[in-house]
This record gives C-alpha cells, sequence and structure tokens, in this order.
C-alpha cells in the first residue's frame, strides 16, 4: 500500500527557507544539465550556501563549492542536509548524520521529491531535529515566494495579503 | 491520513471562492489589488548570469511574453487550481492549446484515438491538419468505451474526448476510459471547454491531461480567444517508452530531461519551453485579463446557463416544429445517467435539437430568430443558434456529420443568461415560421 502523500504547513516550509543558510547537498552532480545541479544553482542564486557532497567528486569544485565524500567531512556547521538519493539510500545517510548533528549543528534533514523514509525520519525526528520528505526546496521556494506561479504551477495559496518576496 | 497529516492538514477552500482567488494576489510593490495587465513584451535581467540561468531554465522568471507573462502566468495558475492540476500552459485558442498538448506527446509516425463526437473543428484538425505533421488520429465511437479498447495499436500516444460533446449533447463515460487509458499506458486527454471546472472535474474520473477553449464558458463574456492546458501530474511518463519526448534528453533543449527535471509539471514546462517558444501561439495579456475577470463569475453564470438550459430544452421537447431534443439534462435523454453521474449539477448549457423540415427547416430558424444570435460560438452570455450542417460542420462528409451529431436538421443552442421566457419566446416565434 502506498502511504497517504505527505503535508507539511506551509509556515514550516517557510521558516526553514528563511532560517537555513548553509545546506549539504547529498548526491549533488556535477553535470550541469541535472536535477540536483539545476536545485543547487537556484538555491546559491537565492542566498543558500550549497555544499556538494559526492564521493566520486571529492576534492573537486561544483558550481564553486568544494565537494566532499560525507557530512563529516564537511569543515565547520552545516543547517540542513538536503538528500538527493533514493528512499533506501536516505536511511544510512540519516544514520550517519544523527551521531554528529549536534555537533555541526545540524537541524534540518530533507528528502527531495520522490524520496520517502518514514523509519529514518522518525529517528532523525526523536533526535530532536526536524524531517521534510517528497519535496524539493527548490520548488518549495519558488511555489511559497510566487516564483513557481509565474510557470502557471498551482501553488495552493489563497490569500489577500500581498505577495512575498524570497 | 496520518498524524503528521492531520496536524498540518490546510483549510481547503472552496470553489467559488478560488474562482476569485486562485492564483492572483495582491502585486508586492504596489499593492494593486486587481490582477494588473502586463503589457510588455520582454523583461530586463539583473545581469549575464541571471539571463543563463533563466534561458537554461535553471531559475523561475520572465524573459519574453511567448514564453511566460505575469497576467498569463495568474489566469494559468487559477484553471489549473480551479481543475485540480498541477499546473498549467495558456495558448491563444483551444486549437493552439490542442496542438501544443499533441506536439508535446507526439513523433511523426505516432497515433492517437480521438472520440468521433467532437466540435467539428477539432475533426478537422486532428483527421486533416495533423496528418500532414505525421500524427495519425483515428476515430472511435465512444458510445462503447470498449470501441477505444479494440482501437489500440501499439503506436497510440493518447486518448481524447471532450466529456460533454459539441455539439450533440452526448456525455462519455469518462471513468471507464481512464481506466482504458491507464491499462495502455497512455495519458486521457479530456476537453472540458462544455462542462468547465464547475460542472465537471476530469482529473477526479482519472483523466491526466485537460485542455480549454478558454473562449467560451471561462471568458464568458464572448469577448477573448484563448485556451489552456492542464496538467494533473500524476501521470508516470517513465513507466513505458511510449513518451521519449518526455523521458529522454531534448535537443531542443541542451539535452534537458523534461519529467526528470521538473517532475509533476514537466508536461506543461516542456509545452511552454518547446511548443510556445518554437511556435509562438502565445495568449495575449489583454485577454488573460478579460479571461480572468470573467471566470470569477463562472459558478454564478453556470448556475443560470445549466437552469435557463433545462427550462428551454423542455419546452422545446414540447413543441410540434421540433422532431427531437438531445439535452443530457432531460429526462428522456439516454445520457442522463452519465451526466448525473459526471456533472451532477446540470449538463451544461449547449445542446441540439432537430427541427422538421430538414436543412431548409434548419436554414429558416437560424434566420428568423430576433433575440438568438447567428453565429459560430458557445458559452456566451447571450444565446446563440446555429445551423452547424451550413457553417461549422460544413467541411466534413455526410457521414462524418451525421458521426457528429450535426446531420441537416440539427440545430446547436448556446443557452445564455437573459429572461428564460422571452428565450421561449423568440424560439417559438422563429419555429413557428418553419411550419
Amino acid at each position: 500500500m502506498t502511504a497517504a502523500p505527505l503535508i507539511y504547513d506551509d509556515a514550516e516550509i517557510i521558516g526553514i527557507l528563511r532560517t537555513v543558510r548553509t545546506i549539504a547537498m547529498v548526491g549533488a552532480s556535477a553535470n550541469w544539465v541535472r536535477p540536483s545541479n539545476f536545485a543547487m544553482k537556484y538555491l546559491q542564486g537565492k542566498g543558500f550556501r550549497v555544499i556538494p557532497l559526492n564521493p566520486g567528486q571529492a576534492g573537486k569544485e561544483i558550481l564553486g563549492e568544494t565537494c566532499y565524500a560525507s557530512v563529516a567531512d564537511i569543515p565547520g556547521p552545516v543547517d540542513m542536509v538536503d538528500i538527493f538519493r533514493n528512499s533506501e539510500a536516505a536511511g544510512p545517510i540519516v544514520d550517519a548524520v544523527l551521531p554528529i548533528a549536534a555537533d555541526k549543528e545540524i537541524k534540518v534533514i530533507w528528502m527531495q521529491l520522490g524520496i520517502r523514509n518514514d523509519d529514518a525520519a522518525a529517528r532523525a525526528e526523536a533526535a530532536g531535529l526536524t524531517v521534510i520528505m517528497d519535496r524539493c526546496p527548490k520548488i518549495e521556494y519558488g511555489r511559497l515566494f510566487g516564483e513557481l506561479s509565474w510557470s502557471g504551477v498551482n501553488s495552493g495559496i489563497i490569500t489577500s495579503k500581498r505577495r512575498k518576496l524570497g | 491520513m496520518t498524524d503528521r497529516n492531520r496536524r498540518n492538514a490546510p483549510h481547503e477552500y472552496g470553489f467559488e471562492t478560488r474562482t476569485i482567488h486562485a492564483g492572483a494576489q495582491p502585486d508586492p510593490v504596489t499593492g494593486a489589488r486587481n490582477t494588473p495587465i502586463y503589457q510588455s513584451t520582454s523583461y530586463v535581467f539583473d545581469d549575464v548570469d541571471h539571463a543563463a540561468d533563466l534561458f537554461n531554465l535553471q531559475t523561475f522568471g520572465f524573459i519574453y511574453s511567448r514564453l511566460t507573462n505575469p497576467t498569463v502566468s495568474v489566469l494559468e495558475e487559477r484553471i489549473a487550481n480551479l481543475e485540480d492540476g498541477r499546473a498549467a500552459v495558456c495558448a491563444s485558442s483551444g486549437h493552439a492549446a490542442q496542438f501544443l498538448a499533441f506536439f508535446t506527446l507526439l513523433d511523426p509516425g505516432d497515433e492517437f484515438l480521438a472520440s468521433k463526437n467532437l466540435y467539428g473543428g477539432s475533426i478537422t484538425q486532428f483527421g486533416v491538419s495533423f496528418k500532414r505533421l505525421g500524427w495519425q488520429c483515428n476515430f472511435v465511437d465512444p458510445h462503447d468505451p470498449e470501441n477505444f479498447r479494440k482501437a489500440l495499436t501499439p503506436k497510440t500516444k493518447a486518448i481524447f474526448i471532450e466529456v460533454l460533446a459539441n455539439p450533440g449533447g452526448v456525455v462519455v463515460d469518462l471513468e471507464a476510459v481512464a481506466n482504458i487509458a491507464k491499462d495502455a499506458g497512455i495519458p486521457l486527454i479530456v476537453d472540458n471547454t462544455l462542462a468547465t471546472p464547475y460542472l465537471c472535474q476530469p482529473f477526479a474520473w482519472g483523466a491526466d491531461l485537460i485542455v480549454h477553449s478558454t473562449t467560451k464558458f471561462l471568458s464568458g463574456h464572448g469577448t477573448s480567444l484563448g485556451g489552456a492546458i492542464v496538467e494533473s501530474g500524476k501521470f508516470d511518463w517513465a513507466q513505458n517508452d511510449k513518451f521519449p519526448t518526455m523521458t529522454e534528453p531534448d535537443p531542443a533543449y541542451h539535452g534537458l530531461t523534461f519529467a526528470e527535471t521538473f517532475g509533476d509539471f514537466g508536461f506543461t514546462m516542456k509545452a511552454r519551453a518547446v511548443g510556445l517558444r518554437d511556435f509562438g501561439p502565445c495568449l495575449s495579456p489583454q485577454n488573460a485579463f478579460y479571461t480572468i475577470t470573467g471566470m470569477e463569475t463562472l459558478h454564478l453564470r453556470m448556475d443560470r446557463h445549466i437552469a435557463n438550459a433545462q427550462v428551454v430544452a423542455e419546452f422545446l421537447a414540447g413543441h410540434p416544429a421540433v422532431d427531437w431534443v438531445s439535452y443530457a439534462g432531460l429526462k428522456s435523454s439516454p445520457y442522463k445517467a452519465l451526466a448525473e453521474k459526471y456533472m451532477p449539477k446540470g449538463a451544461g448549457s449547449v445542446f441540439t435539437f432537430g427541427v422538421r423540415g430538414g436543412y431548409e427547416g434548419g436554414v429558416n430558424l437560424v434566420e428568423n430568430v430576433n433575440l438568438f444570435s447567428h453565429l459560430a460560438n458557445v458559452g456566451d452570455t447571450r444565446s446563440l443558434i446555429l445551423h452547424p450542417a451550413s457553417t461549422t460542420h460544413r467541411q466534413l462528409s455526410d457521414d462524418q456529420r451525421d458521426a457528429a451529431g450535426a446531420g441537416a436538421d440539427v440545430i446547436r443552442l448556446s443557452i445564455g443568461l437573459e429572461t428564460a421566457d422571452d428565450l421561449i419566446y423568440d424560439l417559438d416565434q422563429a419555429l413557428t415560421k418553419t411550419m
């Protein structure tokens, strides 16, 4: 049985996108037409620092940032880990993050659109982290700050307030 | 629903609220409450890198109004929202929207199935003009949905129906056809023009794409041409190898794979970024503005359209100069049960009837009405009358005309929002002259 699609409160997503500044992107591709590369470049353009994680590219640069093999290798703190891998792979990635989350000041684990691992999410939430699954931060940023609507996408937003700019 | 979902479940706004608010917010800078008409061809780039990101589709934004325009975007989101879809792209007309939908799906040599009960212009577009592009349309009698299954070939890439067909008052068994399309791994495209999302929600019954001529009830006042494609976001383009235009790197866009990069709005992105870009049938911001304004009263207008249509259809059914009335809202209609299932509020306001005296009777009638306007459109505030055999369906053969419900004696009405008694008075006096 397929689990019901997840529902997140828009205010929670906005809160994350407004407070997170540094994102570790697991599975960032060096190939510029790949979706992860698109998302990384978009988020960089919105003022996020995105640190690419990809064992095959470790030590090289992607979009001007040094690539590392794992979260543990990143020097300094990270606000959010964004997982661009499949649902099964997300489990071990979360388990590797949890022991170093406090040290790295990691507050959010985000799994990309199509990626969902409820067990791993429960472990991360038990450790005090916020978890978002089956969403893309680029698409959510675009949706919540009006840019996705420019491409005719249904944002689901109904409000008489001025459109917020990101 | 999980506990997490129950906690986060947002308030669900009703259809009437969404016809007025979806897609539109006060302008972030000026606070303008109504959607401004952005009468601008083009938009400045912040710098060269921003321009590159826009052209590469790496960021969202405006380049040139052939692709996106802020007024048109509001209309697109509103239609996507009302259809409970993921995304929409507008075009200069309903025909342009159909062209873009099939261009995005098909390669030369591909085939699709379409209901025989379609607007005559669509039959010509699909059967004659598309053929010159190498797209083969095979027409199917929709009265038995299994006819679609029987007509499938390995090259069939889509099924197209009008759920409430123009002009015959025919209702197609949407859910049954959707299941056949699903079994075949191909999308069902529904033209929802005559029903509108207020009367029928095709995605709820399994449709994958919806097309509209927004010229009709959505715009509603006979002022503005326009069209739209809506994507449900639920069709898996990678489930088979039938849709390389969606799942393989696109040479028209530097090797981008649309289904993978844009996920559940990949189809509309491709229809826009390749289809609108390379063929150019974009909606003007002025027409988008009129359509947005018209749509804000869609729910009110449709209620009156169907109430008037019911009264006029019942009057005609008892008139001595009328042989038959094909309106799915009548008890005598063979489509009554399907209409109640798929459009429970009412069966629209476009229907046909047969006038005694055949072709000559039809010509006499349209020339003797005083209030009904004799013209080739539907979905206006004004009531409209047409004799398809001498106008819209003129280019079809007799067999095609009969199959499309447009035989020699057929009169098509689009019932407007006038006083119902006046509509009855006008038809009665003109019908009396045909006897």
